[in-house]
């Protein structure tokens, strides 16, 4: 069988240029079930779709809240991303005693790019397996922050990662031009039918596989309206949101097929 | 809690260049890192909501620092204190108050990301001992107090001293002018040396049973032990800041006192 | 005339008693700070409407000596705040350079997250809090005006034990028994800070410093004075205290040439 000789670790380049450890990592992200995350003047929304490994088991979380203000929504290994939510936590609490502020988003960002870079390139480390969407406020708005097992991130619109996300950035290609002037609500519905773009045929999204985390600065006040995660039944809203838009949508499918 | 601070070896002596060294060769060490911010704090529980109340003055020795310096804080809520289930007040060193609380405040907020749920009233009274007992031989400088629901929904009140030791009460106060309120409240909280009028003579007499109080009464016993304090303490004035906590959340009363 | 250069500049001994040369010694277990060396007096700040105004005298004393004449005890923090310092003058000058990296440090990060004076404050108490922990403590007293995250004009102080606290005027050292009174008398606390202009607050800052030049030993008629508004810190760095008058003097018996 072909072996590869420049994969067993995660410091040695291959010939081409390439290091496959690093690649393989970011192989475990497509692994992950998918994810989709996107912002508007106000809001950043992130939207999960949860796996569960076995029917006997419970669902993989997806959505973690970092702080009031911060939340990641993860693809690929639960428990990386847990050791990388834990870190970030602490750090922001680490701001606000400090400071007294909230951690701005792009730094705790390139914190975590920094940790993941480090395991690229010391001998004995591994990278994480695990890539992130980072949303959250602070003084400059709503951002939305993607984060690659290789230590790449990118300030993102909309985004998706995970299996079949290429489903989900098609989604938000074609309505790119309606997301930035969307309301929360339908911000939170756009990221839905992104997610439900994915579906495989016989899935569709249940209060158990969903999973929707908000935060943005209250329309009212430009205060920190704190990050919001929808699970169970708190979902329902939500999901009877995007059928009376899928609806919407059919009926006006359905005309166009009728005039023609 | 005066008595203790005033060990300060600066009360009495002003650090001139030419000051002569009273004990050649053991040299003395001279800077105590403590100092008494004066003030004073009260909590009394009722059915079904407890009351932590404190005056706003900040002193240094004879100095008035501020007229509103609040002391009694919320636990586990974002930065306007939103979502905050806990009360703790404290007195004494105010910088050690500060400090403690903001290190119960990131406990708190830890317990909710890791479990999923926010931490007892009972949970966070022990943890708080913990956290000044780890402090043994360097002590936070403060009397607390601890106040909340309990898993029933009734008011939660715990006293504590500098390194630790508590126990849950009815009603404690605590501070410059615990001296002064203590015993009010004994008779009319714990109604202690009350006795039911004709109930018998001698050791015959019943005492009276304490039973929880209402609200308003709570209030306004509150407010009538301050304006007293003020009355004979110079550390306690400006304003009284009385926190109320019910299954509905918690509630801010300010009220002025004298500023003589 | 005295050939030992080591008591020059000194209390003579036959007046005062032996030199205490404990502090010069270089063997025995490590000390830290137990006294200050070089120091500044007072700095006095009011609030005003849209802004803050704060003031320090240019004097840097060794002791009774009037050491350095020309020390800024002003410092401006980026566009964001200015700290006022008393204390000891070579640990001010050792915060202004946490402050100075620290600028930059955040200028690095661009896009709307910079440091208001509240941030800054809550780091410095932080720094003090941890220094007198440590039983090393930064012997300063002071004081930072800016805005906070809401652009309402902010003012509070921090000393040597980590205390914190904030009024609409605040002064250290001396400060605050003389100027304090003043301040409080000229904008009291009931009167909202709208009323007053900023040329009522640099007016009264200006009659404070000249009662501590009158009064403080430790004062001098050079000082600095900043102003803080949404427009800018404009800073003033060579003023003299004008339209002194030592008539007052003559009455105090013990004061000038009065044998009587």
């Amino acid at each position: 069988m072909f072996r590869n000789n420049y994969d067993n670790d995660a410091v040695t380049f291959s010939p081409q240029g390439r290091i496959f450890q690093v690649e393989y990592a970011q192989e475990a992200v497509k692994q992950g079930s998918v994810v989709v995350g996107l912002v508007n003047k106000t809001h950043a929304v992130l939207v999960g779709l949860k796996r569960n490994a076995e029917e006997l088991s419970s669902y993989q979380k997806k959505i973690i809240e970092v702080d009031s203000h911060m939340g990641i929504a993860i693809a690929g290994l639960a428990s990386d991303a847990r050791v990388l939510s834990n870190y970030m936590k602490q750090q922001c609490l680490g701001s606000r005693m400090t400071y007294g502020r909230a951690m701005p988003v792009d730094r705790i960002v390139t914190q975590i790019a920094d940790r993941a870079q480090t395991n690229t390139q010391q001998y004995g480390k591994r990278p994480y397996g695990v890539g992130l969407l980072v949303a959250g406020v602070d003084e400059a708005g709503p951002h939305l922050f993607e984060f690659q097992p290789s230590g790449m991130t990118q300030e993102m619109v909309a985004c998706a990662i995970g299996a079949r996300s290429q489903m989900a950035r098609t989604y938000l290609e074609r309505n790119l031009d309606q997301l930035n002037d969307s309301s929360r609500d339908e911000l939170i519905t756009h990221g839905l039918r992104a997610l439900k773009e994915t579906l495989s045929q016989d899935k569709e999204l249940t209060v158990d596989n969903t999973s929707v985390g908000v935060v943005g600065l209250k329309h009212e006040t430009g205060k920190v309206e704190s990050f919001k995660l929808y699970e169970g039944q708190q979902l329902l809203p939500l999901l009877e949101a995007l059928e009376r838009s899928d609806v919407g949508e059919t009926k006006e499918g359905e005309t166009m097929e009728v005039d023609s | 809690m005066t008595s203790l601070i005033d060990h300060n070896p600066h009360s009495n002596s002003i650090g001139f260049s030419f000051s002569q060294s009273t004990n050649a060769g053991t040299k003395e060490h001279s800077f105590y890192p403590y100092t008494d911010n004066g003030g004073s704090v009260l909590g009394i529980t009722g059915k079904d909501f407890a009351v932590l109340a404190g005056d706003t003055r900040s002193t240094s020795g004879y100095n008035i620092n501020s007229r509103y310096v609040p002391k009694v804080f919320k636990i586990g809520g974002d930065e306007d204190g939103e979502g905050a289930h806990i009360l703790l007040s404290v007195v004494g060193f105010a910088a050690d108050g500060l400090a403690l609380k903001e290190k119960l405040d990131a406990v708190v907020k830890m317990y909710k990301y890791q479990h999923g749920k926010p931490m007892s009233v009972r949970a966070c009274a022990q943890r708080l001992s913990t956290i000044l007992y780890g402090k043994r031989f360097f002590p936070y400088y403060v009397q607390a107090i601890l106040a909340g629901l309990d898993e029933e929904g009734k008011g939660a009140l715990y006293g504590y001293d500098p390194v630790g030791s508590y126990e849950r009460e009815q009603c404690r106060a605590a501070g410059a002018a615990s001296s002064l309120i203590m015993p009010l409240l004994d008779n009319q909280v714990n109604l202690k040396n009350q006795y039911i009028p004709g109930s018998g003579e001698g050791h015959a007499l019943e005492a009276r049973k304490p039973e929880p109080m209402p609200r308003e009464t709570v209030e306004q016993l509150v407010r009538d032990a301050f304006t007293s304090a003020v009355e004979r303490h110079i550390e306690v004035g400006d304003g009284l800041q009385m926190l109320v906590i019910t299954a509905n959340g918690i509630e801010e009363i300010y009220h002025p006192l004298k500023k003589d | 005339m005295n050939h030992f250069p080591g008591t020059w500049g000194r209390p003579r001994d036959d007046v005062y008693g032996p030199y205490d040369s404990s502090y010069l010694r270089s063997t025995g277990p490590k000390a830290h700070t137990q006294s200050p060396a070089v120091t500044g007096t007072s700095v006095i700040a009011v609030k005003f409407n849209g802004g803050v105004a704060i003031a320090a005298d240019n004097l840097a004393s060794y002791g009774s000596l009037a050491r350095f004449t020309d020390v800024k005890r002003l410092r401006v923090f980026g566009d964001a705040a200015v700290v006022g310092f008393s204390g000891d003058v070579s640990d001010m000058q050792y915060i202004d350079r946490l402050l100075e990296s620290m600028d930059i440090r955040e200028n690095y990060s661009a896009h709307g997250n910079q440091l208001n004076a509240k941030n800054l404050h809550t780091y410095l108490s932080k720094v003090l809090y941890k220094r007198r922990s440590e039983f090393n403590p930064l012997w300063n007293h002071i004081l930072v005006a800016g805005f906070d995250g809401e652009k309402k004009p902010f003012l509070s102080s921090a000393d040597l034990l980590g205390t914190t606290f904030s009024a609409p005027h605040l002064a250290t050292g001396f400060g605050a028994h003389l100027a304090i009174p003043i301040l409080r008398r000229l904008f009291p606390e009931e009167r909202p800070i709208e009323e007053i202009t900023k040329e009522d607050a640099i007016k009264a800052l200006k009659e404070c410093l000249k009662v501590l030049w009158y009064r403080d030993a430790r004062s001098l008629d050079k000082y600095s004075l900043a102003v803080i508004t949404q427009e800018g810190i404009e800073v003033q760095e060579d003023q003299q205290i004008e339209a002194q008058s030592w008539a007052f003097a003559e009455t105090i018996k013990g004061y000038g040439a009065q044998t009587v």
